[in-house]
């Protein structure tokens, strides 16, 4: 296939961020034009197909080899701080798609409320800052892109004004992201102190010769990882997560878990593997695979009993998200010097591309479930597929997907993720995985129960299917499953993109 | 391609009865279930392997692309039948047809999602019996686990909770245990295997090829990996004493699920430890002859005193499949071709047979309300044909002459007498066949308290003549386990023929 940059001006590869920024500006042209009237349909409308647009023209540059290996390497704009490769493009496919079926979703969802412009602005706004982190080339960018995710997000999370939960959880939200983000640039400058740049492929080549700044560089580096731990929602800047993914209205949950989750590793992957490698960095002291093991053991296991404890649905795929933050964290843990590090680190970005529509899914589903106002517990469940088959079939397959079980696409992208581990030497790792996982279907089939096999306690009076949400819960269903027999070409390509990273 | 037709064919119909109105649900399932029967019944008449399919033999129907690639191991969809694959893709399907029509009176309630769980249970068994690669089997065997989960829970008697969640922890832990275990030896296999094809792996493994994994040296990573694969099957088959969780779910379930429970889906556990365990490290497998032997004779022995102390008819054939399981166990262990081939010809028997049990159980409870043996007597008097057909199908359980429970159970008999795989196996038949007596014993027992005598009911209910689409099913089973038993040929070639490779231990033993 032609390269693509041959045919187009290279700036137009960073076309899909381009999109999804130009999607929130119209949102917000609309908006000013009449901003007394509330067109429903077209606000969604038109944020789903930026979001689709966005994802249609990141993978058809994924596939025609934009960035990649194949044609010519990462394109570098701007000096070097924005770069698209296959990561970048990978990456930005997730939170396009994400970001569609939350359109979609919030249709219904924000139905009767105001300040819909300004909520699909928002989201149109994060998801650009989400895919700008994807595709971070240096130090200064990661942290404006982070911001430029997180800040959208701490209003979408507080978008409820009047529900005491959802301001709640907006402010601890912003709180500690405030605290993170300042770790952050503290990590950002130290880092910048010992190798006098920037640029992550500059700080790679000065970190070999820290010399005696080598105790700085560490405390920059661990300070760095402690803020891509808020942003992942990973031990031990978890506990945002959990109040805000419970109180923020669920098509942001749905956002937040699936799409900021994975901007938080897209950029991680990047800067720990471009900027830090191992090979230098490793026998200097620094050993950051080490860390991050020990945060993904402790991540996944917290999470998992954490979410086994919940009585509240959305509060246990709260936790869930937190276990899975965990197994993602397998592919910066299970990295060595010479290692087959861009399998397992491959292995995890697919992971977290079945997990972007598993869990939007099931966030999604709770939201349809908070439209008809049926409760939040799981005893609230109870009989629920009597009355909506399909749709509890939908949330019943992304249950068992999550929980790893084979039919779906979880199964493949857990295996690949724990095999990749198991390649790399790391079979310990993979061990507590796979013990997690198992003891994960424990409460991911509490609620497949509820919805089944237990009878109704009282009768429920659903009213009207919300057709937005009803959609894309049935988008997410197909993704799921569908990504079973289509895992090769995906795994395929993360693997490819990741191995470029280490070249 | 026909393989993947039927597979193809059997899911499309679950999920059209998924979306059918609940009133047409029933026979719709029926009719597009006659699809996969007729498919298989093609297959039978143009069936043309010979030999095994994992140890080189020529496979039926076969076909190969590749799926993915991961991490050097190329995955492929590979699906195929050979002479132990094809006899249990026709019990499958004939038996999935006949189940689904005896639910149409006891299923009342959610017909189209009970009947659409059904034919998805279905395609995956038939997965299950065909695909050879490690891989797309184990998607299909887990696959199986979720229909059954929802058809216990769901439509299950009153203890259905329990009994299903026990039955999908049982199991899942069983899997998770076979699946460590057989990747453990693909890993110690290293280069000589680079895909997770099922022939490829277990010629490699007859081969000698196994190295050492992480330090473990290949003799213990292959004992623990049979052990834990062993292990895992043995949950499914079961074998006592992995089979406390099989009467709670065979009770709970209701009839007609039970006939799948125990006419294919304890099949899937003979049939894995067939295939892997027994063909795959036979000479591990004959290294623990002795323990599996008297596993089988106590699984044998114990099944039928534990059926013996049953009050409860369904209870009463659930232990008794645990014994006839036990006569399975026992014939592959023996290493002959009558002994394995045997086996493999038992499990469409006992399929057959016990389907047969649950479904005339079945049939009287509809009637009666109660399965309890003290609650009724005389029912021949009220239901004549029902009647007769469960009379012959517990004699076919004993193993009388001319039905198809007695060539099984003769074909082991003689394969695990003339065995030399120990010293002691004329000792251990010995012992099974005395498992004959005690299932005459509590079948005739059974039959003399309820079916004969003064009719009397403790339930009110009026008891008549079953309906036809009741009778029909019970009688096609039979008439086949006749057949079957007449002409045991119709399958025991090529089941023959299939196991027969099996024998030669290749490299290592000889």
């Amino acid at each position: 296939m032609i390269p693509i940059q041959t045919q187009l001006p290279t700036w137009t590869a960073v076309a899909p961020t381009l999109l999804l920024g130009l999607t929130a500006l119209v949102l917000l042209l609309v908006d000013s034009i009449d901003p007394d009237s509330t067109r429903p349909t077209a606000l969604a409308g038109i944020s789903a197909l930026g979001s689709v647009a966005a994802l249609a023209v990141a993978g058809w540059f994924l596939l025609a080899g934009t960035g990649q290996t194949g044609s010519g390497g990462a394109i570098e704009l701007y000096g070097g701080s924005i770069v698209v490769d296959g990561l970048s493009l990978f990456f930005t496919v997730i939170f396009a798609s994400v970001a569609a079926m939350v359109s979609l979703a919030s249709y219904d969802y924000l139905r009767d409320r105001t300040y819909q412009a300004e909520f699909y602005a928002l989201v149109m706004l994060a998801a650009t800052g989400m895919s700008l982190m994807g595709s971070s080339g240096s130090l200064a960018t990661v942290f404006v892109s982070l911001e430029l995710a997180s800040l959208p997000s701490y209003a979408l999370v507080a978008f409820l004004k009047n529900n005491r939960g959802s301001v709640e959880a907006g402010l601890k939200y912003f709180l500690v992201g405030a605290v993170s983000s300042a770790v952050f640039a503290f990590g950002i400058s130290l880092v910048y102190a010992v190798t006098g740049s920037l640029l992550l492929s500059d700080v790679a080549s000065a970190i070999g010769s820290a010399g005696d700044f080598v105790g700085i560089a560490g405390v920059g580096i661990v300070m760095i990882a402690g803020g891509f731990a808020f942003k992942t929602a990973s031990v031990p800047f978890h506990f945002w997560a959990p109040e805000a993914y419970e109180g923020a209205p669920a098509p942001i949950s749905a956002f937040l878990s699936s799409a900021s989750k994975a901007a938080g590793f897209a950029v991680a992957f990047r800067v720990f593997a471009v900027a830090f490698p191992i090979e230098s960095v490793v026998p200097m002291g620094i050993d950051w695979p080490l860390l991050f093991a020990v945060l993904a053991v402790v991540t996944m296991t917290l999470g998992n009993f954490a979410a086994a404890t919940q009585e509240n649905v959305k509060r246990m795929l709260a936790y869930s998200s937190v276990g899975h933050a965990g197994y993602a964290l397998i592919g910066l843990a299970a990295l060595s010097g010479g290692g087959p590090n861009g399998n397992v680190m491959g292995a995890s970005m697919a992971h977290l591309l079945v997990y972007g529509f598993m869990n939007t899914g099931a966030f999604l589903f709770i939201a349809m479930v908070e439209h008809w106002d049926v409760g939040r517990t799981f005893e609230d469940y109870n009989g629920l597929a009597t009355q909506a088959p399909v749709a509890c079939l939908a949330m019943t397959v992304f249950m068992f997907s999550l929980a790893g079980l084979p039919p779906f696409g979880g199964f493949l992208s857990k295996y690949a993720l724990f095999y990749g581990a198991i390649q790399g030497g790391f079979w310990w790792l993979a061990a507590v995985g796979a013990i997690n996982s198992a003891l994960s279907l424990f409460y991911y089939s509490r609620v497949v129960k509820a919805m089944w096999i237990e009878e109704p306690s009282e009768s429920f009076d659903l009213g009207a299917t919300p057709l937005g949400i009803y959609v894309a819960v049935l988008v997410a269903a197909v993704g799921t499953l569908v990504l079973l027999p289509a895992f090769g070409p995906v795994v395929e390509t993360a693997q490819s993109a990741a191995t470029a990273l280490f070249a | 391609m026909i393989i993947e037709a039927l597979i193809a064919v059997t899911f499309v119909a679950a999920f059209v009865v998924m979306l059918a109105p609940d009133e047409v649900a029933g026979r719709l399932a029926a009719a597009l279930s006659l699809l996969p029967v007729v498919g298989s019944l093609y297959m039978w008449s143009r069936f043309d392997a010979s030999g095994n399919a994992l140890t080189g033999g020529s496979i039926a129907f076969e076909t190969m692309t590749p799926w993915l690639e991961l991490g050097g191991y190329t995955l492929n969809w590979h699906v195929g039948v050979d002479g132990i694959g094809l006899p249990l893709v026709v019990l499958t399907t004939i038996l999935s047809t006949l189940a689904i029509v005896s639910a149409w009176t006891p299923i009342d309630d959610r017909q189209s999602q009970f009947y659409g769980l059904m034919l998805f249970m279905e395609a995956n068994l038939l997965g299950v019996f065909t695909a050879l690669d490690f891989f797309v089997w184990f998607v299909f065997w887990e696959a199986v686990l979720l229909p059954m989960y929802f058809l216990i829970g769901v439509w299950g008697g009153p203890r259905r909770k329990y009994a299903a969640i026990k039955f999908f922890v049982y199991t899942n832990i069983a899997s998770l245990a076979m699946f460590i275990g057989f990747i453990a030896l693909v890993f110690g296999l290293g280069d000589s295997v680079s895909s997770l094809d099922m022939p490829a792996i277990a010629q490699a493994l007859r081969a000698g090829e196994l190295g050492s994994l992480y330090g473990i040296p290949a003799a213990t990573l292959r004992t623990v990996a049979f052990v834990a694969m062993f292990l895992g099957f043995a949950v499914k088959v079961p074998i006592v004493p992995f089979h406390t969780w099989l009467p709670d779910a065979h009770v709970e379930a209701p009839s007609p699920v039970s006939v799948m429970l125990a006419g294919v889906l304890l099949k899937m556990g003979t049939y894995a430890l067939l295939r892997f365990n027994f063909t795959m490290m036979p000479e591990t497998a004959t290294q623990f002859a002795v323990p599996i032997a008297l596993i089988a004779v106590i699984s044998v022995i114990y099944g039928a005193m534990l059926a013996l102390a049953q009050q409860d008819l369904k209870r009463i054939v659930a232990y008794s499949s645990v014994s006839s399981m036990g006569y399975v166990i026992l014939g592959l262990i023996a290493y002959t071709t009558y002994g394995v081939g045997g086996a493999t010809f038992q499990m469409i028997a006992h399929g057959l047979i016990s389907g047969l049990m649950f479904m005339s159980v079945g049939v009287i409870y509809n009637a009666t309300h109660t399965r309890m043996v003290g609650d009724m007597s005389g029912m021949a008097d009220r239901m004549p044909v029902t009647t007769g057909i469960l009379v012959a199908g517990a004699f076919g359980y004993m193993g009388l002459p001319l039905m198809a429970g007695f060539a099984g159970e003769f074909f082991i008999f003689k394969g695990s007498f003339e065995s030399t795989v120990t010293a002691g196996m004329p000792l251990y038949t010995a012992a099974a066949m005395f498992g004959i007596v005690i299932v005459a014993g509590y079948l005739l027992f059974a039959m003399q308290r309820t079916l004969f005598g003064a009719f009397r009911l403790e339930t009110d209910y009026e008891v008549g003549p079953a309906a036809l689409h009741e009778t029909v099913p019970l009688a096609i089973l039979l008439v086949t386990i006749i057949v079957l038993g007449v002409a045991p040929d119709l399958f025991f070639g090529m089941i023959q023929d299939a196991v027969t490779p099996l024998l030669d231990f290749g490299g290592e033993l000889s």
